[in-house]
């Protein structure tokens, strides 16, 4: 508790209206770029779940960083919810790729 | 060692809870990320087993899907003006995105309810196949965490109203713009992954 | 459709002279306990004291009482199967009873029982060691007491209302899906669990940020108790993997009430996806209640030898190790499954790996006996049984890790040998060391010696004699969860001995219950705060610790922080440190948390019983609570003045304190 008496209000001092305005602006560009893809069928099928991935992660990276400013600290200690975001995914994505590489043997199946 | 009482009177150990609440409430959004993923590993597995019924292509409506991301990454961004309205202390600017935004998540929320409205008029109900339950659960669990964010939206609109800016309310609307932020984040995934990939 | 299929037969269980004999006890508890409440007039103080308390210490007493009462029911149920199985033929227990009890057993030991017990000690220990006032959230903290409570109460309500459930704790589908299993008992188990689920994970996070947070001024992280280190440990594995039981049992419950097709056979439903997802929580799970027992062992087990924790450093690499990896491991419970060589394979390995850090932390506890001057206390002795019994828990462990030698253990006797190897001799023999250990600082009074080692050696002797054999059952081919067997199979014998065994630890129960007992009609009062000369903060406080923990936030300087300050005082005595006593900031009590809680429990009862107002009533009031307290949220803290903890001070401090340091208070 090394700051005392701080002004609460400074707690979340982060963000301009201009990052809010870039974010939107990237994320609107983002979601429509697969969007227009997928419409007009313009890439092989592996391309477009590349793309749609590709767009979908970095859109979840604009969230991260220009809206819920991730990089922040709250105070003076170590970045704490940083490295829970990044263990956070790690285990996502053990839960979805784990489960679709040990339940990928009832394709075989059915 | 002794214990003597402190002569200065006053309360020395003011401690700001806004960082404390903060990461608990970053942990928060992780274990919901954790959950989020449990069910989109489902919907991985058994969106292919529509049991000879309709599939992702035949169902999912391209323009009701695209307005519902349009109106729910908008209010993102006006939660987000809010926020700053909030750090300038302008009460009644805060107040106004915080409506705006709740009328565009509410208008999220009209839609997708018509749009399962319209699945179960046409004969996909959750129990037609393994496919349309996980459909249903994983974006049904997402707009239930949106309907939850309405709620405690108005409930914060009436307390700002009443006590105005100060730190218990900064800190509030402050967890509350991390929910609705995250709340898009994870339907970018709903939209890409099931809608898109669905409809390719 | 759904509905009907869910309804019971009977509202209340009826035919069986068992139950109609417990009904009758349960009955009896009841009024006994409304009449002597009201006798007492100890309403009001169980509600202003109790059941609105958000103090750590009083929700760390509540946990524990729970446990041990569900140790009792989980204890009795184990013996009833015990002795349906000692001779072949038998028909002490019908099939369908038989399979009730063996669900409610293990459902209970492993989630009423060790998990409250931990969270009684993460509430009694943590804030204390790292010198808090409180956890960070404490009204968070009361949410979850209560979430467990009444979860455990509406599992628990099943064995009288509705009928228990019988698919087993792990609950597969499809035996646990509607086709197989109409009654409302499987719902019972899936509100139980979701709603007891939640509270888990909450207690998880709040620890997690009290640790990174709430600590003294000058405690690193590197200067943490081993115990508080095992505590982050474990709710670093409760944050990622309660999430997913929740999503599994919600997902059940979506098949049983709405019809829904993830887990059934017909419709495309895959109920192999259930088991992939539940062990994903279950085998972390395993780890969530060991690794406090590992932070118990390390804090006991250098007190006790009068020396330093041999390999700190390792000690915490190896607990945070255990804490992520165990979440790679998921698919050894179905190698059966067939999921192919390289699955297989790659959780054999991992399997195996995972005991290369546990079988650090066993040499770390030995090097700390080495040359060390060992107290046998019953303490100790918990803890040196343990290291016996893990390590065999250990070696089978790697045994059935063997993919390909699994095909022929799984689910037979010599997995629920080893199970039980590894949760009672490690999570049980932990918590009970752990028990022994902070008795005093939670009730002011010591337990027993005497009667405590006559329950060590009912326990440990009683463990080997009914476990032993059943590894050799298993490899004699008899399997899990058979209610009855034909004397042919010559397993009559061992399962006779196995049955001894049981009721030799259930005598040690009793020995332990003695304890209890006695600690009220006869206490041996511990007057000094530190009855063990302890090395760590929470023994440098009046037992019990007061309201507000510690009068002045003690400055931290290194590990061992208590011992530390010991010697320093005694070198120094003639230096006189003195500390300002200010005015304390504490959260209020409130009622919300319980009333919470009683909404989920109305909620999950509805759904049980598919009364669909009633699930909308509960949750109508789950949200009218939590618009309540956000709406109380700015007037929940005091201020205690300074005098009064001046006053309280003198109060509890009139004995002294222990290893001769004496405290004036001015």
């Amino acid at each position: 508790m090394s700051n005392h008496g701080h002004d609460p209000a400074r707690v979340h001092a982060h963000g301009s209206t201009g990052q809010y305005v870039t974010g939107y602006l990237i994320s609107l560009v983002l979601t429509i770029i697969p969007l227009l893809f997928v419409l007009t069928h313009s890439l092989s099928r592996t391309g477009l779940v590349v793309t749609i991935m590709v767009t979908a992660v970095l859109q979840f990276f604009v969230q991260l960083f220009l809206f819920m400013h991730i990089r922040q600290k709250q105070d003076g200690g170590p970045h704490w919810h940083g490295m829970g975001m990044v263990l956070g995914v790690v285990i996502a994505l053990t839960i979805v790729g784990g489960s679709i590489w040990v339940m990928s043997f009832n394709e075989q199946v059915q | 060692m002794e214990y003597r009482l402190a002569s200065s009177k006053g309360h020395a150990e003011h401690h700001n809870p806004g960082p404390i609440n903060q990461l608990g409430f970053w942990l928060f959004l992780i274990s919901d990320c954790l959950l989020f993923a449990s069910i989109f590993a489902c919907y991985a597995i058994l969106n292919t087993h529509t049991d000879g019924g309709q599939g992702a292509k035949e169902l999912f409506d391209v323009p009701i899907f695209v307005t519902e991301t349009f109106l729910l990454l908008t209010s993102s961004f006006t939660s987000g003006l809010a926020m700053l309205a909030l750090q300038k202390g302008k009460k009644a600017a805060l107040l106004n995105w915080l409506v705006i935004t709740a009328i565009l998540g509410a208008g999220f929320i009209g839609l997708e309810v018509s749009e399962f409205a319209n699945l179960v008029a046409d004969g996909a109900t959750i129990s037609r196949s393994a496919f349309l339950t996980s459909f249903f659960t994983l974006v049904g669990t997402h707009g239930c965490h949106v309907t939850f964010g309405l709620i405690w939206m108005i409930t914060l609109m009436v307390q700002i109203k009443k006590r105005g800016i100060n730190a218990k309310t900064t800190n509030k609307v402050g967890l509350f713009s991390l929910y609705w932020h995250f709340l898009d984040a994870i339907w970018i995934f709903i939209f890409s992954v099931v809608y898109l990939m669905g409809v390719m | 459709m759904a509905e009907n299929a869910n309804a019971p037969a009977h509202f209340f269980i009826t035919g069986d002279p068992l139950i109609y004999g417990a009904d009758v006890a349960i009955v009896l508890c009841v009024l006994g306990i409304v009449f002597a409440l009201t006798k007492l007039k100890k309403w009001k103080w169980l509600w202003t004291e109790w059941l609105t308390s958000v103090d750590h210490k009083k929700i760390g007493i509540m946990y524990f009482i729970a446990s041990i009462l569900m140790l009792f029911r989980g204890g009795v149920d184990a013996l009833l199967m015990r002795i349906q199985l000692s001779v072949p033929n038998n028909h002490f227990l019908e099939s369908e009873h038989y399979n009730q009890i063996f669900t409610t057993h293990g459902t209970i030991m492993i989630l009423f029982v060790a998990m409250p017990l931990i969270f009684a000690f993460f509430n009694v220990a943590v804030p204390l060691q790292i010198g808090a006032r409180d956890v960070a959230y404490p009204f968070l903290n009361a949410v979850s007491f209560w979430m467990f409570f009444f979860g455990a109460l509406l599992f628990n309500l099943s064995f009288v209302i509705g009928g228990s459930p019988d698919a087993g704790w792990t609950s597969y589908p499809p035996l646990s899906g509607l086709e197989f299993d109409q009654g409302p008992g499987e719902n019972f188990y899936l509100m139980g669990l979701s709603i007891s689920g939640i509270g888990s994970l909450a207690t998880g996070i709040n620890f997690i940020v009290t640790i990174f947070k709430m600590r003294a001024p000058g405690m690193r992280l590197m200067d943490m108790p081993l115990f508080t280190w095992s505590v982050l440990a474990s709710c670093l594995t409760i944050l990622i993997a309660f999430p997913v039981l929740t999503v599994a049992l919600a997902l059940l419950a979506v098949d049983r009430l709405m019809g829904g097709h993830f887990f059934t056979m017909l419709h495309g439903g895959n109920p192999m996806m259930f088991i992939n997802l539940f062990w994903m929580w279950g085998h972390p799970e395993v780890y969530i209640a060991v690794l406090p027992a590992f932070g118990i062992f390390s804090e006991v087990v250098s007190v006790f030898s009068r020396k330093k924790i041999f390999g700190y450093k390792s000690m915490v690499f190896s607990m945070i190790l255990i804490s992520i990896a165990s979440y790679f491991t998921w698919a050894h419970h179905f190698f059966t499954m067939g999921a192919g060589a390289d699955v297989n394979a790659f959780f054999a390995i991992s399997t195996m790996a995972i005991g290369i850090p546990t079988g650090v932390k066993i040499f770390n506890w030995l090097f700390t006996m080495f040359r060390g001057r060992i107290e046998l206390t019953q303490t100790m002795l918990w803890t040196v049984g343990f290291i016996l019994c893990f390590v065999v828990a250990g070696a089978t462990g790697v045994m059935l890790a063997v993919a390909p030698a699994d095909y022929q253990y799984h689910n037979s006797y010599f997995l629920v040998a080893h199970f039980h190897q590894a949760l009672i001799g490690g999570a049980v023999f932990g918590l009970f060391a752990g028990m022994y250990y902070w008795f005093p600082k939670m009730f002011g009074v010591i337990l027993s010696e005497r009667l405590g080692k006559w329950a060590f050696w009912l326990w440990n002797i009683g463990f080997y004699v009914c476990f032993m054999p059943q590894y050799a059952l298993g490899f004699m081919g008899m399997t899990r969860r058979v209610y009855t067997y034909s004397p042919e199979m010559g397993w009559g014998n061992l399962n006779m001995v196995s049955t001894v065994g049981g009721f030799l630890m259930g005598i040690g129960f009793l020995f332990q219950g003695a304890q209890l007992v006695m600690a009220i009609i006869k206490p041996q009062r511990d007057l000094t705060g530190d009855p063990w000369n302890g090395h760590t903060l929470e023994w440098s406080i009046p037992s019990p610790a007061p309201l507000y923990n510690f009068a002045v936030l003690p400055e931290v300087k290194g590990r061992d922080a208590w011992l530390t300050e010991k010697k320093e005082m005694k070198k120094g005595s003639s230096k006189k440190k003195t500390l300002l006593v200010e005015d304390i900031h504490m959260p209020k009590n409130t009622g919300i948390p319980f009333v919470m809680a009683f909404f989920f429990f109305v909620a999950g009862f509805g759904l049980t019983m598919t009364y669909w107002w009633m699930g909308v009533v509960g949750l109508l009031g789950i949200v009218a609570c939590l618009i309540a307290r956000s709406n109380t949220s700015y007037e929940a803290e005091y201020w205690i003045p300074a005098q009064e903890v001046i006053d309280t001070e003198k109060q509890l401090r009139k004995g002294g304190s222990g290893d001769g340091v004496q405290t004036r208070i001015v």
